[in-house]
């Protein structure tokens, strides 16, 4: 794109917008060139904020006309650089779309604006009785629009689900700039199921501008312990027989002693002083539900090695205990300069085999890793620890986390369980799906955006040629009938 | 004179499983030309691949149980039947998920799993006897009372292998409960019904078998204190796996609340959702209206659904209806998430069936919600939408262009001729 183009297309948005709402200098654009994955750096050739559904459409709009490249941010704290910007393309941030609409507990239900934070959902409901349950731990920044992105899910989703099964309804803007709903207040809309495919499609088939999330009643009960284990083998035993005892805990979360470490560091947390693990587990529900669970789930982590067992009376204890695992990826950088954020599945069986594989390639190419993860449902955190000062310690790092994502889908698992694609892990899909099940998954993108301008270069490796039609073609192609080619 | 169709189809299916089709294997009236029966993804892949180069129109049946709802094909040349393509490719217990596949009966399925302790938390509302597939369940988005705690087909399938229509084969998501890459395509074929192509492998995440349970029932005497009840039991903490009501024609009303846990917890549940229900009867079977749809094979039937507070309201305007039209119009469903199902005798005047289906439109409408015609007879689907005003249509078409640009797979069936 020109500067002319740049020029032409800023004039068109600053017409619907407004003067204020399009960042054209540099300067402020640099503000804009990450997301929460600061490694990649991209300034757009424009920033837009909209204000509402109607303007975002129209910015969609103006893009199209232009031919240009448009990519939607929410707070920017995404993990998986699907926020980054496009060189040649709009950034349209929601930021300024900030509105709860209504909290509506009879309904279940809360309407608000995609910048909206995810935190702010729960306390609009808290007087009512109810949560929004989707709980990233970047819940305090992070805006509902990027969690619908992304299907964010968060610690307690073992129990209550990710976004996706969260949301009932939206307003999107369309890759043509129609406004379009999907969904709504009561569940089960007819036709396609386009709600459930377009939460977690990265921006990559429009952007979100109203959502209707479901509001969970709040428990009656919650119970939190912190148990330490010798090591993460123990651990993992505990996690697998709560699991087969028929509990379903709120959450299950597992830190190694290197993660334990760093947290202790940064934050104080009090975990038990030589653990090589610790498991924190929460049950919630009705207290006498969460009383006769609590008691199983107390004997079994003794039952496999547990040392000591904190249990939070109340909910400063909890908070504390959460503290340290709510922190532990900012902790890292209080014993490494550097550090990786990975995010990988397995199945929660494979758990021991698989930490031991990679403590063997941590030990073989002389990387730290750190473990923190969501043990119920087998979502790793690998935090792959290095010093960019020293050349050549970035590029190792590198290989021992995409090792680490090898062993994720030996293991039968997937290469990100909550962060998404985005912009890191393209070069990684193809080793999950084949050419034909990535080749499927763009048929839902050229319905959408045939022109491949709804956040270009993410999630898929190569974009899908959207004119070309699947099957056989019948009769004789319309060039070769017009007498404007031959068939050799 | 021989047939090159079937001999190609009978080629691609391994020499079994391809024939001439019969009366028996008429789909909502219309007859295919032939009936074919894979034994695997690949087989499956190979004789669509056929159907593709022979431009052949494709219906896919399991059980058939309710083969007779949606529109009828507008055209259909081959009937692919599941039946083959059945059982459990992997269950770990360990990880709660299980790779099934689509022609398995929803019933055999949670038999193999229940030895483990697990379940497929899903209902499957039918006639009794009735063997629902995994496949046809998937397709039709089909559910029950504990939709409410489990959530439905959408909240449970996390991994889907389908064939599309020109043949080809693709998986999305996996066999883990927790993945975010790629697009979710399970949700795109989940309710469906058969238009983007053939399913034939699920995973699913499992749930463990309650150590408990306990139905409380209670008589209400109309919809407004249904209403009430429904709301107390929402805002109260005890967590129920299902809220249903069932409204029976002759103006009788009772509400119904499933409670899952701990034998403790339960037994304590109980007695407090008694208290607060002022008198409810504590049972261990659910009431005989449980989990069904309220109408007869033939009957008109219908799924409403509102915001949750709109329920109350949908209840009573449906009585009113039946009052005022002195028809039998029984209906029942989840108060608890705002899924009603409503029956309308097979004797009913097409006219004035249609008529009550706008009615009730207007009202869902006015709750958030719709009204979906699920199935009904011949006569009165010429005077009824099935499916009623659709958001987002055009991107619908759009989908169903890009995987089946033939429009040969249940061409008609489904939404906006879709």
């Amino acid at each position: 794109m020109t500067t002319t183009d740049i020029s032409t297309l800023a004039a068109a948005l600053r017409a619907v917008l407004g003067d204020a709402q399009v960042i054209s200098d540099r300067q402020e654009l640099r503000t804009y060139e990450c997301d929460g994955l600061a490694q990649y750096r991209v300034i757009p050739a424009l920033v837009a904020l909209p204000r509402t559904a109607a303007e975002c459409a129209a910015t969609v709009r103006a893009c199209v006309d232009a031919g240009v490249p448009f990519v939607a941010r929410g707070s920017g704290t995404g993990l998986s650089g699907g926020a980054l910007p496009h060189a040649e393309g709009v950034l349209v941030v929601t930021s300024q779309m900030r509105a709860i609409r209504a909290v509506l507990p009879q309904d279940e239900r809360a309407v608000v604006e995609p910048g909206v934070i995810n935190l702010h959902v729960t306390r609009a409901a808290a007087p009512y009785g109810y949560h929004y349950a989707p709980d990233p731990s970047s819940q305090q920044v992070c805006s509902i629009g990027g969690n619908v992105a992304e299907n964010s899910g968060g610690a307690h989703c073992l129990k209550y689900g990710f976004t996706t099964n969260h949301v009932t309804g939206l307003e999107v803007v369309t890759p043509d700039g129609d406004l379009v709903r999907l969904g709504g207040a009561a569940p089960d809309a007819p036709g396609y199921d386009l709600l459930g495919a377009f939460v977690g499609s990265e921006g990559t088939l429009g952007i979100t501008t109203e959502v209707t999330v479901r509001l969970t009643r709040s428990p009656e009960s919650v119970r939190t312990l912190l148990a330490g284990f010798a090591g993460t083998d123990q651990a993992g035993a505990a996690t697998s027989a709560i699991i087969a005892a028929g509990v379903v805990p709120a959450a299950i979360e597992m830190m190694d002693a290197l993660a334990i470490e760093a947290a202790e560091a940064a934050v104080q947390c009090g975990y038990p002083a030589g653990a090589g693990a610790v498991l924190i587990v929460e049950l919630d529900g009705p207290a006498a539900e969460v009383d006769a669970q609590f008691t199983d789930v107390e004997r079994l982590c003794r039952e496999h090695g547990a040392g000591e067992i904190r249990v939070a009376v109340d909910d400063a204890e909890r908070a504390l205990i959460w503290k340290g695992r709510k922190s532990a990826f900012a902790a890292v950088g209080r014993i490494s300069p550097d550090y990786i954020v990975q995010d990988g599945v397995i199945p929660r069986t494979a758990l021991p085999e698989v930490l031991r594989r990679i403590a063997e390639i941590s030990a073989q190419r002389g990387v730290r890793v750190a473990n923190v993860f969501h043990a119920g449902d087998g979502n790793l955190h690998p935090l792959v620890l290095f010093d960019d000062a020293v050349p050549g310690q970035a590029e190792q790092a590198e290989e021992v986390s995409g090792a680490i994502l090898d062993i994720c889908i030996a293991y039968g698992g997937s290469i990100t369980g909550e962060h998404g694609v985005g912009m890191d892990k393209v070069s990684y899909l193809p080793r999950m799906y084949s050419d034909d099940d990535l080749d499927t998954m763009q048929l839902l993108r050229c319905a959408f955006d045939p022109r491949g301008l709804a956040n270009p270069g993410k999630v898929f490796p190569t974009p899908r040629l959207c004119g070309e039609v699947p099957g056989r073609r019948r009769g004789v192609h319309p060039l070769q009938e017009a007498g404007l080619a031959e068939v050799f | 004179m021989p047939d090159d169709v079937l001999a190609d189809l009978a080629a691609a299916a391994g020499g079994d499983g391809a024939r001439p089709a019969g009366a028996g294997d008429a789909v909502a009236g219309v007859l295919p030309r032939y009936v074919v029966a894979p034994g695997s993804t690949e087989q499956a892949a190979a004789l669509l691949r056929v159907a593709a180069g022979r431009n052949l129109a494709v219906v896919v049946a399991g059980a058939g149980t309710k083969q007779d709802w949606a529109g009828p094909p507008r055209r259909l040349d081959l009937l692919l039947r599941t039946r083959r393509l059945t059982g459990v490719v992997e269950h770990a217990a360990g990880d709660l998920i299980v790779v099934v596949r689509a022609g398995t009966a929803v019933a055999d399925l949670q038999a193999k799993l229940a030895p483990a302790g697990q379940q497929l938390a899903l209902d499957t509302p039918l006639p009794p006897g009735a063997a629902a597939t995994v496949g046809g369940v998937v397709a039709t988005n089909a559910s029950g009372p504990r939709r409410m705690r489990y959530g439905t087909v959408r909240d449970l399938l996390i991994g889907i292998t389908v064939v599309r229509p020109d043949g080809v084969v693709a998986r999305a998501g996996g066999k883990v409960v927790k993945n975010v890459a790629g697009y979710d395509l399970g949700k795109l074929f989940t309710g469906a019904y058969g238009t983007l192509g053939l399913v034939t492998e699920c995973a699913f995440r499992l749930h463990p078998l309650p150590a408990a349970r306990a139905f409380l029932t209670r008589r209400a005497a109309d919809a407004a204190e249904a209403g009430r009840l429904a709301a107390a039991v929402l805002g109260w903490q005890l967590a129920p796996s299902a809220l249903e009501v069932d409204a029976a024609p002759d103006g009788g009303m009772e509400i119904a609340v499933l409670l899952e846990g701990t034998d403790r917890g339960v037994r304590e549940r109980a007695a407090a959702g008694r208290a607060l229900l002022g008198g409810a009867a504590v049972a261990d079977e659910p009431p005989h209206w449980w989990s069904s749809y309220p109408w007869r094979p033939g009957d008109v039937g219908l799924k409403l659904t509102a915001a949750l507070s709109g329920v109350p309201r949908l209840l009573a305007v449906v009585g009113e209806a039946a009052r005022r039209h002195r028809v039998q119009l029984a209906v029942r469903g989840s108060a608890g998430t705002g899924v009603l199902y409503g029956g309308l005798p097979a004797a009913t005047a097409p006219d004035l069936a249609a008529r009550i289906v706008t009615e009730l439109r207007a009202e869902a409408r006015t709750a958030g919600g719709h009204v979906v015609v699920l199935t009904a007879p011949p006569a009165v689907r010429e005077w009824i939408d099935l499916w009623g005003p659709v958001a987002g249509l055009d991107l619908m078409r759009r989908v169903k262009a890009q995987f089946d640009p033939e429009a040969r797979f249940a061409p008609g069936r489904f939404v906006g001729g879709i």
